[in-house]
């Protein structure tokens, strides 16, 4: 079959099983647009407002389903617009496929209109890149960057597409093989390594007395959660998750200590520190999960187990280094460790005295004028009055961690957040990908009114494409987690932290969507149930008090169970010097 | 024979490891950009194709009192060009750098006793000018920094070496 470069690019992608790309079109992409034309109704593209924006819904329709997310946009400042985006999946290990108008073949190198070299910008932020000046490479590139997507570690490829390839015919044969000689997704121990890691690991475990389980997104990547579960419950160790770790464990398991690290509760750091044996699987010790590494977990061993060889050892050493599948790891390994279901009963009685005095540090437990609404109190509320069943997804900042912390996370892979890259607009193009990934979900997105102003563009994406998803604005009128930072570390001199926003409700009506705004706890109580029974987009917004901390906080260069913590009810009832935090 | 024969370096700071990837133009810049990028500390490079025109050969020289050598392997293993990487420091090889080196000559007397330093290092003379010797060496690192230091007395105007190239012996 004679196809154009344009028609095999949309061949592949359905053979693929693509059915939404996320993009924005532009002069050097216009022969794939015009293809497109023919394929409206099999391929569904969502023109978003800003390419960066079609990068983050691509990353968090792979969070939402497994499946690649695709984004595409035009050469030069369009391809330049999806950087960040693509830095993001780059960072969290999200599939995603960046498709690239690039000029004409012969005009590269030559500095020609919307000429960006795109391979060389985004090398180092992505798996692999691809510039294809040839239309007899394109099918076979197009696989293999799906493949190269998915494969291992996942994580984002860029195919930067010649105007001319786009254009020229050729005898289209479909590609079904990958023939990537270099491309090992892992590197597997040699088979005979195996038996003796695992055993060791095995002794390790059985050794331990002190022992915790750190849980990071690898578990969910490796599609692990039976696996993991059947390891945590027969172990009977306590488990603490990373951020992105989050919804691999029940949190209302018994044995789901819930998140480490910078923000993690005092008793799951504490328990980090004071351990025998740490058993990380899938994560890499991202220095926002371990704190200064001089002093992190010093009484501990370390098994690791993690597919990119590269991690093992990066951050913290490992006595037993595993670089294989989480799930081929737990498979063999369960049944090599003693039932230990309901035992370390003292490391747990150690854990829970520490835990002990949380609620005491809560900020929940203080009296609070009337009138005046914590943002933590917006997190719990929406947590109540949904039941808990909805996919989230955070922007970055204060609230971000509050929704760790005042979220009870019950549902696999609920929480779609952007944790490597802190990448602020990240929430309502996350929730226009999740809600096409998961159309049948009730999908929120919760932002600061910082992020949110970076992404109000995307408001009008969600009327055109008539998304029911709901908006929640936590307006504290602060870059609220560098105002934290500029009081705890800079004397409160408070720089270029002031955010001013407009009329939320207006706004909303202004894109016709519903606009909601309350002030206090009751009040946000009935606008949640409120946009719950409308039956289409709303944008909320909730103000709140605007100096509260996230504690218990561990300060750059601190160790990881020396935490900042807020000061222990009983307090002044009034606010202000109650909130600040206190070095334990 | 002086100074050779010691195959091994013998500074245990440098680690050997040969990287086969494709014959693609843009490899060695993803290659380079991998050590920027994780900030490793690379002695030297060397590039060349091999008897597989669609393989090319680098031989990498870690220094590993500043960086990882493991890590740097790893992280080679992951780019999607790289075919294989072997460690050639933890099994017996021929490593060897090539190195030519342009030397003033003052007089006779001088050009007599550059030729007795070559000779000495079984080095070539590969081109002469009435005021230069250019000599030619191939050799491990220590025999070419030794006979650079011989000859720099005599007053060295060019030196251009190879960066080390190695091979697996058997
Ligand atoms: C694109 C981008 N720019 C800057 C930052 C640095 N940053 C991290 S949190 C934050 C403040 C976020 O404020 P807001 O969105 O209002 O949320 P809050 O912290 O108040 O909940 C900033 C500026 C970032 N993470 N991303």
């Amino acid at each position: 079959m004679q196809l154009t470069g344009s028609q095999i690019f949309w061949e592949v992608l359905m053979q693929q099983g693509v059915d939404v790309v996320f993009g924005y079109p532009g002069g050097a992409i216009m022969p794939i647009y015009d293809a497109l034309y023919d394929v409206e109704g099999k391929i569904h593209h969502v023109l978003v407002r800003h390419e960066e924006n079609a990068a983050l819904a691509a990353d968090a329709y792979w969070r939402a389903t497994g499946r690649v997310g695709v984004c595409m946009a035009t050469s030069g400042p369009g391809a330049t617009n999806l950087v960040t985006g693509i830095a993001n999946a780059m960072m969290d290990s999200s599939a995603i496929v960046a498709i690239t108008g690039q000029v004409a073949s012969h005009l590269v190198g030559s500095d020609a209109f919307q000429e960006t070299d795109m391979t060389g910008i985004t090398q180092p932020i992505t798996k692999h890149n691809y510039l294809v000046t040839d239309i007899n490479d394109l099918a076979r590139v197009l696989v293999e960057a799906f493949h190269i997507a998915k494969a291992g570690r996942p994580g984002p490829v860029l195919v930067d597409i010649c105007k001319d390839v786009q254009q020229k015919m050729t005898e289209y044969v479909p590609v079904t093989e990958v023939n990537l000689r270099g491309y090992k997704a892992a590197k597997p121990p040699k088979k005979q390594e195996m038996p003796r890691l695992l055993s060791q690991a095995a002794q390790l475990i059985a050794a331990a007395r002190k022992p915790i389980i750190l849980a990071g997104q690898g578990i969910k990547h490796a599609d692990a959660h039976a696996e993991f579960i059947e390891f945590v419950e027969k172990s009977g160790i306590p488990v603490t998750t990373t951020l992105l770790g989050i919804g691999v464990l029940n949190e209302d398991h018994p044995q789901n200590l819930r998140m480490m690290g910078m923000h993690g509760e005092a008793y799951v750091n504490n328990a980090i520190a004071d351990a025998d044996l740490l058993i990380a699987l899938g994560m890499r010790f991202d220095d926002r999960v371990t704190g200064n590494l001089k002093y992190y977990a010093k009484n501990a061993q370390v098994i690791h187990v993690d597919i990119d060889p590269s991690e093992i050892g990066k951050n913290v050493p490992a006595d037993v280094g595993i670089c294989a599948s989480v799930k081929d790891v737990l498979r063999d390994l369960t049944p090599m460790i003693e039932n230990h279901a309901g035992g370390y009963r003292a490391w747990y009685a150690r854990i829970n005295e520490w835990r002990g005095d949380t609620k005491a540090h809560d900020v929940m437990a203080y009296e609070l004028p009337p009138n005046m609404m914590l943002a933590p109190q917006v997190i719990r509320a929406i947590w109540e009055e949904t039941g808990g069943d909805i996919t989230v997804c955070t922007d970055v900042g204060q609230h971000q961690m509050w929704e760790t912390q005042y979220f009870q996370h019950r549902r696999k892979n609920q929480l779609i957040t952007s944790g490597g890259a802190g990448t602020m607009g990240f929430a309502l193009p996350a929730a226009i990908g999740a809600k096409f990934g998961r159309p049948q979900d009730e999908v929120w997105a919760i932002a600061g009114d910082g992020g949110f102003q970076m992404s109000i563009p995307e408001l009008q994406t969600v009327m055109q494409e008539k998304l029911n998803i709901k908006i929640a604005v936590i307006n504290n009128s602060f870059l609220g987690m560098v105002r934290q930072w500029q009081e705890l570390m800079h004397d409160r001199r408070y720089s270029s932290v002031n955010m001013t926003s407009p009329n939320f409700v207006k706004l909303a009506e202004a894109y016709g969507m519903c606009g909601m705004r309350a002030t206090n706890v009751a009040e946000a109580r009935e606008v949640i149930q409120r946009a719950r029974e409308h039956n289409g987009p709303v944008l909320m917004e909730f103000v709140v008090e605007q100096e509260t901390n996230v504690f218990p906080m561990v300060q750059p260069g601190k160790a990881l169970n020396e935490m900042t913590r807020r000061e222990k009810v009983p307090l002044p009832a009034a606010m202000g010097g109650g909130m600040e935090g206190v070095r334990e | 024979m002086l100074i050779d024969r010691i195959e091994a370096s013998k500074n245990p700071t440098k680690h050997t490891l040969v990287a086969l990837v494709e014959n693609e133009p843009g490899v060695l810049n993803r290659v380079s950009s991998l050590f920027r990028r994780r900030n490793f500390n690379i002695d030297s490079l060397a590039v060349g194709t091999t008897n597989d025109p669609t393989v090319s050969r680098m031989t990498i020289v870690v220094d590993t009192s500043k960086t990882n050598a493991a890590l740097v392997e790893r992280n080679l293993y992951k780019l999607v060009n790289v075919i294989d990487v072997q460690d050639l420091s933890a099994v017996p090889a021929v490593l060897r750098e090539m190195a030519l080196i342009k030397v003033h000559v003052a007089d006779n007397q001088k050009r007599s006793e550059i030729k007795q330093v070559i000779d000495l290092f079984e080095a070539q003379m590969v081109d002469m000018t009435p005021n230069s010797i250019m000599v030619e060496l191939t050799g491990n690192e220590e025999k070419v920094d030794s006979i650079i230091k011989m000859l720099e007395e005599y007053g060295i105007k060019e030196v251009v070496r190879t960066g080390r190239i190695a091979m697996a012996r058997g």
